[in-house]
């Protein structure tokens, strides 16, 4: 009796072997001493409400590379079509490439639909693909807009779950965000009633996680009107370096340095010799 | 009889459920943030430190000063894990006041250097997670700063910046205050305002990029008048 050996066939769907390769080249590098070198995460607070006339998305605008501040003023509420946007936790390569490909392809759909795109049209497309990747791409959302069905609120997970609900709260400051939210929350408030727990929210978020900080941006949503507020709320200014009474010929607390400071090893001049000189006209109107 | 093997497949994940008891090891130390940072001029000495106490990504306290006052002419600021910092404090007290009761004179700020050293080493297997920083005024009343590593090698500095922006605050030191990789400047000595002033700055850029400095700073100045606190407010988020 032969015993025969049948070959697999082939898988289809992703191959996630580099992660393993991935792994096993962490392991290596941490060997030696070095590491690789960290993605960069957002920290964050981001929030959404819907309330009486629309959806109101807000997020914080810190940038952090491990423990320290990255970017003191990013951008977290992105762009998917006129009428919805979207916040991003998590990677912030992540969050911004993945808007920008469903925005795109939004807008293609929205040209084939000749209709207004509709946000669980939006929370489909990111689902799918945030699941088709494992979870293997970081980016927790939260998607708000408005449509011809009333305004809508989904909070995307990054293995592809959503929820959809009347106020979500995503990052390392949701705990600070949703205890503010639990609190004061009401069915069909009023645009500045909405505003103020939103911001309140997210302050909530930026002055207890220390991932979260800088400014407050607002992004509100209604029937015909958008408002991308950034900032809203200028929450931390930066510190002051105090100037006191002139020192010698310049204000203590100026760090400027004088010409010479940095000290020039060497000079060398090259002299270019012109061999030909012509001129041409370039339309730029 | 036609058997079939499967191979493993090589594409597939393998899935993270349950994959039996995984011992997870208690650790006795967490870190708890904070900056600290002395200066020595020709008469005087400062030390200054944030006061915010944190714990992973929140805070446990805005207003946790890590300077402690040892004697009238030195002051020593610890950062790291503040359980630890605490006992060392205490321990240091104890020790002082022995001294002063067998010898009785205060201790001088070397000889509280050298003491500490010995405290940190005696626990070299099982160290305090503690990064100290002592400045004071020596016999002669000139400015002194010692720095410790956790295990008690120390040494007298000028001026020396430790804790979570250290990396940060040290270059910058390096620069304004040995004027490093600078040419053509005059060197003149460090004075008490410019001192303060620059402290100051400095720990108001940490707080900028730093996430564990903000809040608050507080700034001890020890001449031979004695010693005198400042506060001034930092970024608090």
């Amino acid at each position: 009796m032969a015993t025969l050996v049948i070959s697999q066939s082939p898988v289809g769907g992703f191959s996630f072997e580099n992660c393993k390769r991935n792994a096993v080249l962490e392991g290596e590098a941490n060997k030696v001493g070095c590491s690789l070198p960290a993605a960069r995460k957002t920290g964050t607070t981001i929030c959404g409400v819907v309330f009486k006339d629309g959806v109101i998305l807000g997020a914080d605008t810190r940038a952090t590379e491990g423990m320290i501040v990255a970017d003191k003023n990013c951008s977290k509420i992105h762009y998917i079509s006129p009428n919805i946007y979207c916040c991003g936790a998590g990677t912030a390569a992540d969050t911004e490439m993945t808007t920008q490909i469903i925005s795109s392809n939004l807008e293609l759909h929205a040209l084939s639909t000749g209709r207004l795109p509709r946000v669980a049209t939006a929370n489909r497309m990111l689902k799918q693909m945030l699941f088709r990747y494992q979870g293997y791409i970081g980016a927790a959302l939260v998607l708000g807009g408005m449509d011809c069905n009333g305004p809508h609120l989904y909070s995307i997970y990054p293995h592809g779950s959503t929820d959809k609900l009347p106020y979500v709260t995503m990052g390392s400051g949701s705990l600070a965000a949703m205890a503010v939210f639990e609190d004061r929350y009401k069915p069909d408030m009023e645009e500045e009633e909405a505003k103020r727990l939103v911001r309140d929210a997210i302050a909530a978020g930026i002055f207890n996680d220390l991932g979260s900080g800088s400014n407050i941006d607002l992004c509100v949503i209604t029937k015909g009107k958008l408002d991308y507020i950034r900032p809203h709320d200028e929450a931390n200014k930066k510190g002051v370096r105090r100037v006191n009474e002139l020192e010698g010929d310049r204000p203590t607390g100026d760090y400027k340095y004088k010409r010479g400071t940095t000290g020039v090893l060497s000079k060398t001049t090259l002299n270019l010799e012109v061999v030909e000189e012509t001129v041409q006209t370039m339309d730029t109107s | 009889m036609i058997s079939s093997h499967t191979l493993a497949d090589p594409g597939k994940m393998r899935d993270y459920h349950y994959t039996g008891p995984v011992e997870h090891r208690f650790s006795p130390y967490s870190f708890n943030g904070g900056t600290v940072l002395a200066v020595a001029g020709e008469d005087f000495a400062i030390v200054a430190s944030d006061t915010r106490l944190s714990e992973g990504y929140s805070i446990h306290s805005r207003d946790s000063p890590k300077c402690y006052k040892l004697t009238d002419t030195t002051v020593i600021g610890c950062s790291g894990f503040h359980g630890d910092c605490l006992t060392l404090t205490k321990i240091i007290d104890a020790r002082l006041k022995m001294y002063k009761h067998s010898n009785n004179k205060t201790m001088t700020s070397g000889a509280i250097a050298a003491m500490l050293s010995t405290i940190l080493y005696g626990r070299r297997f099982f160290p305090y997670y503690v990064y100290n920083i002592i400045g004071g005024l020596d016999e002669h009343g000139k400015g002194a700063v010692y720095s410790f590593d956790p295990v008690g090698s120390y040494q007298r500095d000028t001026y020396k910046a430790g804790g979570s922006a250290s990396a940060m605050l040290q270059p910058l030191l390096d620069n304004q205050i040995g004027f490093k990789n600078m040419e053509g400047v005059q060197h003149v000595p460090l004075t008490q305002d410019k001192a303060v002033q620059l402290v100051k700055d400095v720990f108001i850029s940490a707080a900028e990029r730093d996430v564990y400095t903000g809040d608050a700073l507080r700034v001890c100045i020890i001449t031979k008048e004695g010693i005198s606190e400042q506060t001034i407010p930092l970024r608090k988020d």
